[in-house]
């Protein structure tokens, strides 16, 4: 397994570099242009201009190279530096100075130029980790909360097949899964901010939780999108765990369990559970880049501003840096989630073998 | 326009500051606490020069000021200069070729440091940097050069001269940035100050507090500010993100936030909205005008692409005045506003809808004529000979492909205007384009609105300021999007006509307010009524809505809505 | 009637004896299996109810337009915001009538042939991609679970099918395709349908090819694939007949949550501006459109949302129906 692990890292950097190459000729062939939200009021040369500033004229594998150099060289170094300055942990150590360079005009040590987005005019990665507490709480916990929901409802249906139960937990579920949240964000606001008005209908980013009340006031704001987004979640894993554990309640290795005169719990909860999680741990796994890709609706819709809301403003203002970046960093986090779902399978299911 | 419109503005100044006194709502600094803006597309940057976006622009009026802005009418108001250079006060030469600009004394940056003209000169430099890709950059069209004659004076000097002299340091989108703060920042370097972008030290009311881009900002008073009793709040938070049904729905039925710009909204979801009684909708009109552009050339995809679209091809029905008049002819634009736009918009006949002086009085398309538009494309020789309900000649369909760019309210216009258009015996197929496709400029695209790969389009456009001579002129000869020209270009319609070019020319070297005022509507008129190249349908205003207890707002579609964001103030029960 | 009854014959009394061994009656003619399968399909009440909704609901929008002959893009402007016919059982101000029986939109469009023809697309759409998606993600899911050799490249590709933003890929695929879609199909509409349906199939295979790969990766390992290799059979043998049976539940769940998904993700394409033309309905376009006015006009979010919901309740019920009967060990309890 080990080495199954470390043979799969090693494969994956040219996957993802083949993937960066994919995604960044997709970004440079689809039509749009960064200067699209600019008024009309300002004329097309004046446009023109602006794009030759942003480094749009340059061929398309200089500005690829361009891309990859920054973000696999400087990014990185800039990161270092960092750690190496100011952190908790490695502050210690003598301060580096990997992303400087310098400028023989001056005789200074200057920056070396990041990642920028067009937007903002300013480094993509520190905007990105502004925007992780948000994308974290919010997205992160209804994921959390929606899983530890679902596990029990798909088990508890399973095993109760057809009763009451297991009705009700479909019919709920499967309402919840085909009402997209472009609904019931606003219909959850209509009620609980407009009409009872116990709930704030605009998500509050700049609260720092530091006594009772405000992690009461961020506990009130973070109501309404986890719960949109944890019905989701809950209706999505709950049916695969339903269907996983039917499939396996009725195997013969069950039966001789059962006859063997183990208790029920421990057939239900360890046999057969650890059996069924296989389509479970996928979807589980599948899931968690999603959580670090934000929700862009849900977060859209109560202003929780993540990495959600980020990705869909640079995408609608064409900000290339940003939206290769951010796919960039989905596209590394899948893959890796995809190498964990992997092990997994060997550990849930010993007979699975790779090597 | 300046004469008069400086009086305008003298008038307007004396006019306000009283009002504001008789209210009552004066008092120290910071005395009101927190304002709550809202801005449905959150703020990006806060440097006007390196991004056009008008949410950017308005979000950095609260913290840096130009020399003068316009006022709710459209008039010069002085705001870091002592007054507005007039040719009378001796302010702009008599040959048009310079301005002279005072500033007022005893300026200070929100830093404590002194404002001086060299801060001015130094705004000039920055966007006029060749490398810089300034946004602003047109400001500064024909502007020679920019002296700094002492501290406080500095001589803007023309190649020509300038009718309006009034680009430079006038308005939202020429601040005025301090020389110290962005030295290092100068053209190709104008990215890598993002300390300065997102925080810039400014002359006006508010300064940054901590600045999360695309997210939220929160400003504090500026302690520096020239008038030691404003603003009345002493911070701000301006939270951006959502859509313009949610920014509504928390300053009108939540009561959240105070104030809410631009909201694009039916006007009965408005309505509605407003029901929930914590505020009111305000709305004023500036020359933003939603319309129909005709494409005079043959946008058929049978074309090689080097013709298609262009001068050399005509469109083989649209070239008839009768079936353009026609087409105008159908639409109830009454109904399109009660639909469309509520209280935020009228119908309109004219592409230049205001300032007054420029805006011709005609109205003669509100009326709307089915028989009329029948009888006329008869006329024209289209007429239903197989009897499927479509007119046509010659074998060919009277077929139009009619675009637009994604918006609820544009879809419901479409949907109208075909049905219009159909009751006229018109075949008509819509097509929505999403809006960062349809206003970008890419040249490869298929689906811009400068390519205008379609017979009919809609969409809506306006000027800077208040002359329309720049815009008027984008309706050249020769200045329309081509192949050759890598389709950027403003005349969409591929419009061409000698009188118009000519009187353009006319315009150009004309002073006198009286004579600019006649050619502007001569002009506006050619390319409406006469020929209905362009078929204006609704003048629309800007929609905001306010708390009911936030005081002071005052409108204004010429310059920033935060124009006067000092003079807000919180109304006491 | 206390004593035993004698036996009629001592045949019949070692029959009795002997009777849990024998056969008491002579044997029906063999059942067919799927015969058996039906009776099962038939004893599931949610099933038999979710293939008649959907068959149902084929058939309306089928055949509802000749039925309802008001063309959706018909404008009204005089009869606009209609509340649906049953508000007048409470409130007799109401506009409201026979004429439009579930009212008209702010254009006064009527909102039952904008049902039916929402349905129409929204059905298709749902169906075509779904289906498209589950044929790629099985088929991907099996090859690469099965064939050691394609795991690495198969699943390295649907790591890449992840990772691609979807927005852009839309965008690009109308700049390039729509033109030749249109004129190859003759109408801008049914080039949209076929670029729609493609893209949003060709999105949404990865979970299913991933999930498929998983259970292929256990299945593969127990004694009864081993078996059948060791008789022989090919792996075309093996797969069609052991292995994929196996994998049909987590496939009929991602069929369910597909067609939903489906159907969700052609609204939030219109919505954004790259879906179909603005003048033609369907039902997550219905909806979305209808949220801003969601507290005056209710029912114009709720039956569309109401029709996709039972729509993905049916398809769900109809899966978990399936299951059962398909399932030998289940089927007969």
């Amino acid at each position: 397994m080990l080495n199954f692990t470390i043979r799969r890292l090693f494969l994956s950097i040219p996957t993802l570099l083949f993937i960066s190459l994919v995604i960044f000729l997709l970004l440079q062939l689809a039509p749009g242009d960064p200067m699209a939200q600019v008024p009309l009021t300002v004329p097309p040369e004046v446009k023109q201009k602006m794009r030759e500033a942003l480094g749009l004229g340059a061929p398309i594998h200089i500005q690829y190279i361009k891309w990859l150099h920054q973000f696999f060289v400087i990014e990185p170094a800039v990161f270092i530096d960092w750690l190496t300055a100011h952190s908790f942990l490695f502050g210690w150590l003598p301060d580096t100075q990997l992303s400087l360079v310098l400028d023989e005009a001056t005789g200074e040590m200057v920056q070396r130029q990041r990642v920028i987005s067009w937007q903002t005019r300013s480094p993509v990665m520190d905007i990105v980790i502004q925007r992780m507490p948000q994308t974290l709480w919010v997205v992160a916990l209804s994921y959390v909360v929606g899983i530890l929901i679902a596990i029990p409802i798909g088990i508890y249906s399973a095993y109760r097949h057809y009763s009451l139960f297991d009705q009700a937990g479909t019919f709920i579920t499967m309402i919840g899964f085909s009402i997209p949240p472009f609904f019931t964000g606003p219909l959850l606001i209509v009620i609980f901010s407009v009409s009872l008005g116990w709930l704030p209908s605009i998500y509050d980013t700049t609260l720092v939780v530091n006594d009772w009340a405000t992690f009461k006031t961020q506990f009130l704001q973070m109501i309404m999108p986890v719960m949109v987004l944890a019905l989701q979640t809950t209706a999505q894993i709950s049916r695969y765990m339903r269907s996983a554990m039917l499939d396996n309640l009725n195997q013969d290795y069950v039966r001789t369990a059962r006859a063997k005169g183990l208790s029920e719990s421990v057939v239900v909860m360890v046999h057969v559970l650890r059996n069924s999680m296989i389509p479970v741990v996928t979807i589980i796994a599948l899931g968690m880049p999603a959580i670090f890709g934000g929700a862009i609706i849900t977060e859209n819709v109560f202003k929780v501003n993540g990495i959600g809301q980020l990705l869909l403003t640079a995408l609608f203002a064409n900000d290339l840096p940003m939206v290769m970046t951010l796919t960039f960093i989905f596209a590394i986090l899948i893959v890796l989630f995809n190498l964990i779902a992997d092990i997994l399978y060997g550990v849930l299911d010993p007979r699975i073998r790779y090597d | 326009m300046t004469l008069k419109s400086t009086l305008l503005g003298a008038v307007a100044m004396t006019a306000l500051a009283p009002m504001v006194m008789a209210d009552g709502h004066t008092g120290e600094r910071g005395r009101d606490g927190q304002l709550n803006i809202i801005y449905w597309q959150a703020i990006s940057i806060m440097n006007p020069f390196l991004s056009g976006g008008t949410k950017d622009l308005e979000a950095a009026s609260l913290v840096i000021e130009p020399l003068g802005r316009y006022d709710e009418n459209g008039a010069l108001v002085p705001y870091l200069a002592a007054e507005i250079p007039t040719i009378e006060n001796g302010g702009v030469s008599e040959d048009l070729k310079s301005i002279t600009w005072k500033l007022k004394e005893g300026l200070l940056w929100s830093d404590g440091t002194p404002v001086t003209s060299a801060d001015v000169k130094f705004s000039a430099e920055y966007c006029m940097h060749p490398e810089g890709g300034c946004a602003q950059v047109s400001k500064f069209n024909g502007v020679e050069n920019v002296e700094a004659i002492d501290d406080l004076t500095i001589k803007v000097t023309f190649d020509d001269p300038q009718p309006n002299p009034y680009g430079p340091f006038m308005g939202a989108q020429s601040p005025i940035i301090q020389a110290a703060q962005f030295a290092d920042c100068l053209g190709a370097k104008a990215p890598e100050c993002t300390e300065a972008n997102f925080s810039p030290i400014g002359t006006g009311p508010f300064t940054v507090a901590d600045f999360r881009p695309n997210d939220v900002i929160q400003l504090e008073a500026n302690p520096n500010f020239r008038d030691p009793n404003k603003p009345a709040f002493a911070e701000i938070t301006l939270k951006g993100g959502g859509d313009a049904s949610a920014a509504g729905r928390a300053v009108m039925e939540t009561g959240e936030f105070d104030y809410a710009w631009n909201m694009q909204l039916a006007p009965d979801v408005l309505a509605k909205m407003a029901e929930g009684g914590y505020g009111k909708a305000v709305s004023a009109f500036g020359t933003l005008v939603e319309r129909l552009e005709m494409n005079l050339t043959n946008p058929s995809a049978d074309l090689p692409a080097e013709t298609r679209s262009t001068v050399a091809e005509p469109h083989p029905i649209l070239s008839d005045f009768k079936v353009r008049k026609a087409l105008s002819m159908a639409i109830d634009r009454e109904l399109l506003v009660e639909v469309g736009y509520g209280q935020a918009g009228r119908p309109t006949c004219n592409l230049v809808p205001a300032p007054a002086l420029y805006a011709s009085e005609n109205t003669e398309c509100f009326a709307q004529d089915i028989d009329g538009a029948k009888a006329l494309l008869d006329e024209a020789g289209w007429t239903d000979s197989d009897g499927d309900g479509i007119r046509d000649k010659d074998g060919e369909k009277l077929s139009i492909l009619f675009q637009s760019s994604t918006n609820a309210v544009r879809q419901d216009f479409q949907a109208l205007i075909k049905d219009w258009w159909n009751q006229i015996g018109i075949e008509t197929e819509l097509r929505n384009v999403d809006a960062s496709v349809f206003f970008g400029g890419d040249p490869g695209s298929p689906d811009t609105f400068q390519k205008f790969y379609a017979d009919v389009e809609m969409y809506a456009n306006n000027f800077d300021g208040t002359d329309p001579q720049a815009y008027l002129s984008q309706y050249r000869c020769g200045n329309e999007p081509k192949p050759s020209s890598q389709w950027q270009g403003e005349n969409i319609n591929r419009f061409c006509n000698e009188e118009y070019d000519a009187l353009l020319d006319d315009l150009a070297e004309t002073g006198e307010l009286e004579k600019r005022g006649a050619i502007a509507k001569k002009l506006n008129e050619i390319i409406t009524k006469d020929t209905m190249t362009i078929v204006p349908l609704v003048d629309r205003g800007r929609v905001s809505v306010a708390s009911n207890t936030l005081g002071g707002v005052v409108l204004n579609v010429w310059d920033s809505e935060l124009w006067n964001v000092a003079d807000w103030y919180r109304i006491k029960e | 009637m206390t004593e035993q009854p004698i036996p009629a014959s001592p045949v019949e009394a070692d029959i009795e004896v002997f009777g849990a061994l024998v056969d008491k009656e002579p044997q029906k003619p063999p059942r067919s299996q799927w015969r058996d399968v039906w009776d099962q399909f038939r004893k599931h009440k949610g099933a038999v109810f979710g293939g008649s909704f959907l068959i149902f609901i084929t058939l309306a929008v089928i055949f509802g337009p000749y039925l309802w002959d008001l063309a959706p893009t018909k404008l009204d402007i005089r009869n606009k915001n209609w509340r649906p016919v049953y508000t007048l059982l409470w409130d007799s101000d109401v506009k409201a009538g026979w004429a439009h029986p579930f009212g008209t939109d702010q254009l006064g469009r009527d909102i039952m042939a904008q049902m039916i023809y929402g349905g129409r697309v929204s059905m298709s759409v749902g169906w075509t991609a779904m289906v498209l998606a589950l044929l790629i993600g099985t088929a991907i899911g099996v090859l690469s679970g099965y064939f050691k050799k394609l795991d690495f490249v198969l699943m390295r590709l649907t790591d890449l099918a992840l990772a691609l933003p979807i927005l852009p890929l839309v965008l690009l695929a109308v700049t390039l395709f729509r033109q030749p879609l249109t004129s190859f199909f003759g109408s801008p509409e049914s080039g949209m349908f076929v670029l729609i349906v493609s893209v949003i199939g060709l999105t949404s295979w990865m979970q299913t090819a991933r999930i498929v790969r998983g259970d292929i990766l256990a299945l593969k390992e127990r004694e009864f694939i081993l078996a059948a290799r060791s008789i022989g059979s090919t792996p075309s043998k093996i797969i069609l007949r052991h292995l994929l049976p196996n994998v049909v539940s987590p496939i009929m769940v991602s069929a369910t949550l597909g067609l939903a998904t489906a159907i969700i993700t052609e609204s939030a394409l219109s919505f954004l501006g790259v879906g179909f033309p603005s003048d033609f309905p369907t039902w997550g376009k219905l909806l979305a459109d209808a949220v801003a006015r969601m507290q005056e006009y209710p029912e114009r979010v709720l039956l569309p949302g109401i029709l996709i919901s039972v729509t993905v309740l049916s398809v769900n019920y109809l899966g978990d129906g399936l299951r059962d009967a398909l399932d030998p060990r289940i089927r007969g309890r």
